[in-house]
């Protein structure tokens, strides 16, 4: 986390989708800041509908931001085809569901020679057994020939993640890698990419619903609500002081949690009407319990926006998660915390 | 009151491949007012209890062993008394509710539908009921008109528990109730469950791989592996300190946050999920088991008494004067 320009950024990112005839336009991203240094496991966690899917798909060239740019090692990207291309092998894509991801007509060896075709590459034999066996299938050419259906769930998610490091990329994004996974092979594709990690240097955005991949293996965490990141740390210091009450209240629903349960009522919101002020003030239990009104900033709350939270200089001392909430805002400043 | 008891049930697929055992050999209890938890991965035979309790295996499927619900043995019992107990005496939340409703109908009409067949309601009468479940559940008279399209996951998952409510059963069995649900709608459908089961005294067999929602939901807590059920105990007590070492492999798939020992460690379990169709001899778990002795590979382990009301089957919790092979 030393390189001084991030790897992978994403700078005042929005991604506004045009609603059809008289619908109002769906801002799935809203303002977000996103670093990713070389070698680092970020995790973007937030539940469906809060734009993770959309961000992460941003920082793969696949959707062009409305606003905002995307930079790779420093450069903006063109999103033409050309340079697509190369950007293309850098930053690859895991899906998360490998029975689906698959073409269940398609060997191994195709699946995974596949990216190697595309970019014109030579060795293509050997680039694939290296990549086979990095994931851990070995010896690689007892898979060659195996078609999906052949493979156990834990085996597919692993050829899915070999298609993506035969083309040597530095960053994967991978959208939920476990969650269609039975809970015990769960651990050894984590283990993989965090061994990928220590092995090649490989950085990786996380995509994820579930707190506890992200402890496992991410090096900072992100808490994305209604297209806005809301909190953003290491997962030590989120988890031990959720700042923002939306991190309170996911984290109190684990089911180990030590803290009471806030079960926050009503449905994930609606990107095509964002609230006023803090967006998440209409479900927020620090609002309606009456504790932002005794600290002075009820009225902010509801009609002051927030600030995007800028991406941390990657050499800025890190004692303490970013947040952006007012109520959190008025306590550091009564506390002193900065 | 024992509510539900399985006594060692067992299940075979006839396949084009030869005999397939799903469940080998299952005994479990269920009280009225207590909520079971069984886990496991897929393939280990779990969903196959949940549909033999009311009898709606294929015809492939060929069933030994007794299950007895409120003492009666479904197995054999007469198809009028079937069907009473179908619905009104236990009923099933199907393992993705997303795709379970009727697309084309009303959801008022699908939760009224079991009542106008299962008990003497009218119209009217089961109509009213329904937007009465409904509230309970959490939703708005108006979704009884809604179309299940229009409906979010967690609101059809509640749907699909005002549906199971509808005849006001003894038993309800949960297959995956919450897979597939964001964290935040999980926990809203779980309170709502426990809520239902405290309120009304129920029984509830909810199914799931995820040992951390089952510790947190039941009393007791099975884990089954192949077939068999490899522990059985207080759900905390499996969940947190489990003797069995598939048991515990399951729980180091939910980590607990903030647990040193979980940090940038995340554990799996090396190998994969045995084929049914070919389990491995003795304890069909050795091959994947990290303390696996010698005799495990031709020893058939059996439940045995592994503390304070708890069964493992595993050799490290045999009593002396049986451990030797």
């Amino acid at each position: 986390m030393s390189d001084a320009a991030p790897l992978l950024r994403a700078a005042d990112v929005e991604v506004r989708f045009e609603g059809r005839g008289r619908r109002a336009a769906a801002i799935a991203v809203d303002g977000v800041n996103l670093d990713i240094a070389a070698g680092e496991i970020v995790a973007l966690v937030g539940e469906s509908g809060c734009g993770k899917t959309t961000l992460a798909r941003t920082m793969l060239g696949l959707e062009r931001p409305t606003a905002g740019q995307v930079s790779f090692a420093g450069k903006p990207l063109t999103y033409r085809s050309a340079a697509m291309r190369v950007y293309r092998r850098l930053v690859q894509l895991v899906l998360q569901d490998p029975t689906g991801s698959l073409n269940p007509r398609h060997t191994v060896y195709e699946a995974v020679a596949e990216g190697v075709r595309i970019h014109h590459l030579d060795d293509e034999e050997a680039r694939v057994a290296e990549a086979l066996s990095r994931c851990g299938l070995r010896p690689p050419e007892r898979f060659f020939q195996r078609y999906p259906h052949e493979l156990s769930g834990g085996q597919r998610q692993r050829v899915v993640i070999a298609g993506a490091l035969v083309l040597q990329p530095q960053v994967l994004v991978a959208d939920e890698p476990v969650a269609s996974l039975d809970a015990s092979v769960r651990g050894e594709i984590l283990s993989l990419l965090l061994r990928l990690r220590d092995e090649l240097g490989l950085a990786a955005l996380v995509v994820t619903h579930d707190l506890g991949l992200a402890w496992n293996i991410a090096d900072r965490l992100a808490v994305m609500y209604l297209g806005r990141i809301v909190e953003v740390g290491t997962p030590e210091q989120v988890f031990a002081d959720p700042r923002h009450p939306y991190t309170r209240a996911l984290m109190s629903v684990l089911p180990e949690s030590p803290i009471d349960p806030i079960v926050l009522t009503g449905e994930p919101p609606d990107a095509t009407r964002i609230p006023a002020g803090c967006r998440f003030h209409p479900r927020c239990p620090e609002l309606a319990s009456g504790a932002a009104a005794a600290a002075g900033v009820a009225e902010a709350c509801t009609g002051t926006a927030l600030p995007m939270l800028p991406a941390r200089p990657a050499t800025e001392a890190a004692d303490q998660a970013q947040v952006s909430c007012h109520l959190a805002d008025a306590l550091s400043e009564t506390t002193g915390r900065t | 009151m024992t509510l539900l008891e399985l006594r060692d049930l067992s299940v075979t697929y006839t396949t084009e491949g030869g005999p397939v055992p799903a469940v080998r050999g299952v005994s479990l209890t269920v009280d009225a007012g207590q909520t079971l938890g069984l886990a496991g991965e897929s393939g280990c035979g779990k969903s196959t209890i949940a549909t033999s309790i009311l009898r709606l295996l294929p015809t492939s499927a060929k069933v030994d062993g007794q299950i007895l619900f409120q003492g009666d043995d479904v197995l054999t019992m007469k198809w009028g008394r079937l069907r009473a107990v179908r619905w009104a005496g236990a009923s099933i939340v199907f393992q993705g509710a997303l795709h379970s409703l009727n697309p084309v109908q009303r959801v008022g009409t699908q939760i009224a539908e079991p009542i106008l067949l299962h008990t003497t309601a009218g119209k009217d009468k089961a109509r009213e009921r329904a937007v009465e479940l409904l509230r309970q559940v959490g939703l708005t008279a108006a979704r009884a008109d809604s179309y299940p399209h229009e409906l979010s996951g967690g609101q059809k998952q509640r749907v699909m528990i005002a549906m199971a409510l509808a005849c006001s059963p003894d038993l309800i069995i949960a297959d995956e109730p919450t897979t597939a649900l964001d964290v935040m709608i999980q926990a809203q459908v779980l309170n709502l469950i426990g809520d239902l089961v405290r309120e009304r005294g129920i029984g509830m067999i909810m199914i799931s791989h995820d040992l951390s929602v089952l510790s947190a939901t039941c009393q007791r807590l099975a884990v089954m592996y192949a077939g068999k059920i490899v522990e059985e105990g207080p759900a905390h007590q499996v969940f947190t300190d489990a003797r069995h070492p598939y048991a515990e492999a399951l729980s180091w798939a939910f980590p607990i946050i903030g647990d040193t020992k979980s940090r940038m460690r995340p554990r799996g379990l090396a190998g994969d999920p045995p084929d049914p169709a070919d389990v491995p001899s003795g304890c069909s778990f050795h091959p994947r088991c990290a303390v696996a002795q010698p005799q495990c590979a031709r020893r058939e382990m059996e439940l045995w008494p592994a503390g304070d009301s708890r069964l493992a089957a595993c050799v490290r919790v045999l009593p002396e004067s049986e451990a030797v092979a």
